[in-house]
């Protein structure tokens, strides 16, 4: 090749270049409820490593004889200690299943929405880049795991995996698999009549490199958006899902199972549900705060879309 | 519209066709023998000897080839047979259409009820965008897609039904047996089934009113000198309401994915109750076939809602 400089990198006039993060970080930052939303996200991670610190009971370990105390009674296997938010009927402290309940949460939440975003966006690019039979083969699929509620769904798998954290993050990760490959999809099949689409195939790109270094960079956006949000949405799902007793099993601490043991007791000991319920609106709406912003940070011309 | 109509429907079958095919995957790939986990949910008295379970395999036809059960099913699902309960021995078609009409009930309601009131809201909130009715109206929104079901609930059990006492914490009885009676039974579960429903329906409205408002098309019509009831009502909501046909589309997979909450939480005898307890007895006959009715009526829903969709709004082209 000749060295032949053209005339735009001699240029170096162009206006400072502040990278597009930069900017999507400002404007998020100017909006009161995602600061919001984002410190309850950070404090809630904090709370979730920092558990063992912050609980001053062991969260899976009873003591019978402090069953269904009322909050703040004192404790009688730790004198000096008290249940700021009262005992279930095992003795057990709901503040420090709370706590740890946070980690259940936060865990289930991010490593199945991590894992079927990753599925659903490569399901969702390759169907939509290589069409075809197998694009609509792919599509086809996620059409009828779309045909059940998400909920349904979720309960369908569950049952048949059976109970247990690692069982639910996959119950819910294929209810959510549908989601991210049919926003995926759509995204590729308009982004894929670009000008630079040709070029790239033009000068030779493989199909994998169209696919990796052209097409996913520009659907980024919208996904990390479906992403936050679908976070919230989790949360709430494995909440119901551990509700009905076919989630997340005690001893494990789990807010939605804590929600229904205490539903028994609900006329006497109404903090055993209301707490993890409270919890659970909480994690669901900094999430939502935080979706929001960063859909009119990241793109306002995603606005009503997502 | 005909030539699309075929089509979409054509594609609604293969569909609904895929879906039993994961369907059945799903349940056969349980690990061990469904009738074994059935036998054991029984509790320890079963004493079944290797040729009555034998016996019950050939009557359930578990010894066939995958195939020949899955076209079995099929076959019978096709002529009306949805197979007979483990758990409850009875013809699951007979099940079903015994709880469908109590689901549809409190659905129906809800569904109705949450998206009149969410469409009221969200013209209200647009109209007065900034005012403190906008401000409830999108606080309320946000606390509808954030609540867990189960929350409202509970709350609603523990405000109106316990300390209160003024409605039935659980239990249903039909509309046969008198307006308020019936009525009383369903307040709860319709709140708590329809206020997610209601919240995404304020929220799409506010935000199409507010799309709407801002065309040429209604600049005339305020320019013509209309008052503002004639530009909303007669102009605005006409356009503004093509969004929502999705949603109710939507609504119905939401109320029948919360009908499963719901419906345990108020010991409503409907579809969810009834696929809940099997998941429990591990019937998977009634899980397969159950699962299979509410996923056909939710496709049938999408199709319906596409249609209405190019027949609301004819820039929408079929291709």
């Amino acid at each position: 090749m000749v060295e032949k400089k053209s005339v735009i990198t001699d240029f170096q006039e162009t206006p400072p270049r502040t990278s597009e993060w930069n900017r999507v970080w400002k404007v998020f930052l100017q909006r009161k409820t995602a600061v919001f939303g984002l410190v309850i996200l950070v404090l809630l991670v904090l709370v979730a490593i920092f558990a063992e610190l912050l609980a001053p009971f062991d969260p899976v370990k009873g003591h019978l004889a402090d069953s269904l105390k009322p909050p703040g009674a004192e404790s009688t296997l730790k004198p000096g200690s008290h249940y700021w938010l009262g005992t279930d009927t095992q003795g057990m402290d709901t503040l420090s299943r709370l706590i740890f309940g946070t980690r259940t949460a936060l865990l289930v939440s991010f490593v199945t929405a991590a894992v079927s975003a990753l599925a659903g966006i490569m399901l969702g690019l390759l169907a939509g880049y290589l069409g075809g039979f197998v694009g609509a083969l792919i599509m086809r699929v996620m059409d009828a795991l779309m045909g059940f509620p998400m909920l349904l769904l979720a309960l369908f798998m569950a049952a048949v995996l059976g109970s247990g954290i690692q069982n639910v993050m996959i119950a819910l990760g294929v209810a959510m698999l549908p989601g991210y490959a049919r926003v995926m999809n759509g995204l590729t099949l308009s982004l894929k009549e670009n000008e630079y689409i040709l070029a790239g195939k033009a000068i030779g790109a493989t199909d994998a490199r169209i696919m990796v270094r052209h097409i996913l960079p520009n659907a980024l956006a919208p996904m990390i958006v479906l992403i936050t949000m679908q976070l919230g949405n989790l949360i709430l799902a494995e909440a119901a899902l551990s509700f009905l007793g076919i989630g997340i099993k005690p001893p494990t601490p789990a807010w939605g199972a804590m929600a229904s043991n205490g539903y028994r007791y609900l006329v006497s000991y109404p903090m055993l549900s209301f707490a993890p319920s409270i919890a659970i609106m909480l994690v669901a709406f900094a999430f939502q705060l935080v979706g929001d912003s960063l859909r009119d940070a990241l793109d306002p011309r995603l606005r009503g879309l997502l | 519209m005909g030539a699309f109509l075929i089509r979409r429907l054509l594609v609604a079958l293969i569909i609904v066709f895929i879906v039993t095919i994961i369907i059945f995957l799903v349940i056969r790939l349980l690990p061990g023998d469904p009738l074994i986990i059935f036998l054991g949910q029984q509790g320890g008295q079963v004493t079944i000897s290797e040729e009555q379970l034998e016996l019950l395999r050939e009557q359930y036809g578990l010894n066939d080839p995958l195939i020949t059960q899955y076209g079995n099913w099929l076959w019978g699902i096709l002529r009306g047979d949805l197979g007979t309960s483990i758990y409850y021995h009875e013809d699951v078609g007979k099940l079903m259409a015994e709880r469908f009409p109590v689901t549809l009930h409190i659905g129906l309601v809800s569904l109705i009820g949450s998206n009149l009131l969410g469409i009221i809201l969200g013209i209200l909130a647009a109209v007065r965008r900034g005012k403190w009715i906008d401000y409830i109206v999108t606080t309320t929104a946000y606390i509808g897609v954030t609540i867990p079901q189960f929350f409202i609930a509970i709350l609603l059990v523990y405000s109106v039904g316990l300390k209160l006492g003024w409605l039935p914490i659980a239990g249903y009885k039909p509309l046969s047996e008198g307006l308020w009676e019936s009525t009383q039974t369903i307040i709860m579960p319709v709140i708590c089934l329809g206020f997610l429903s209601l919240a995404g329906a304020a929220r799409i409205m506010r935000s199409s009113m507010l799309e709407i408002m801002h065309q040429d098309y209604i600049r005339t019509a305020w320019s013509k000198g209309l008052s503002e009831r004639a530009v909303i009502f007669k102009h605005a909501l006409k356009n503004s309401l093509i969004p929502m046909v999705t949603l109710i589309g939507i609504g119905v997979g939401i109320t029948f994915g919360g009908s499963v909450i719901v419906e345990q939480i108020f010991a409503v005898p409907g579809v969810g109750r009834l696929l809940v307890t099997s998941i429990f007895a591990q019937d998977y006959i009634v899980i397969q076939s159950g699962t299979l009715v509410i996923a056909i009526i939710i496709i049938l829903t999408n199709v319906l809602v596409d249609i209405s969709y190019g027949w609301l709004d004819p820039r929408i082209r079929y291709n």
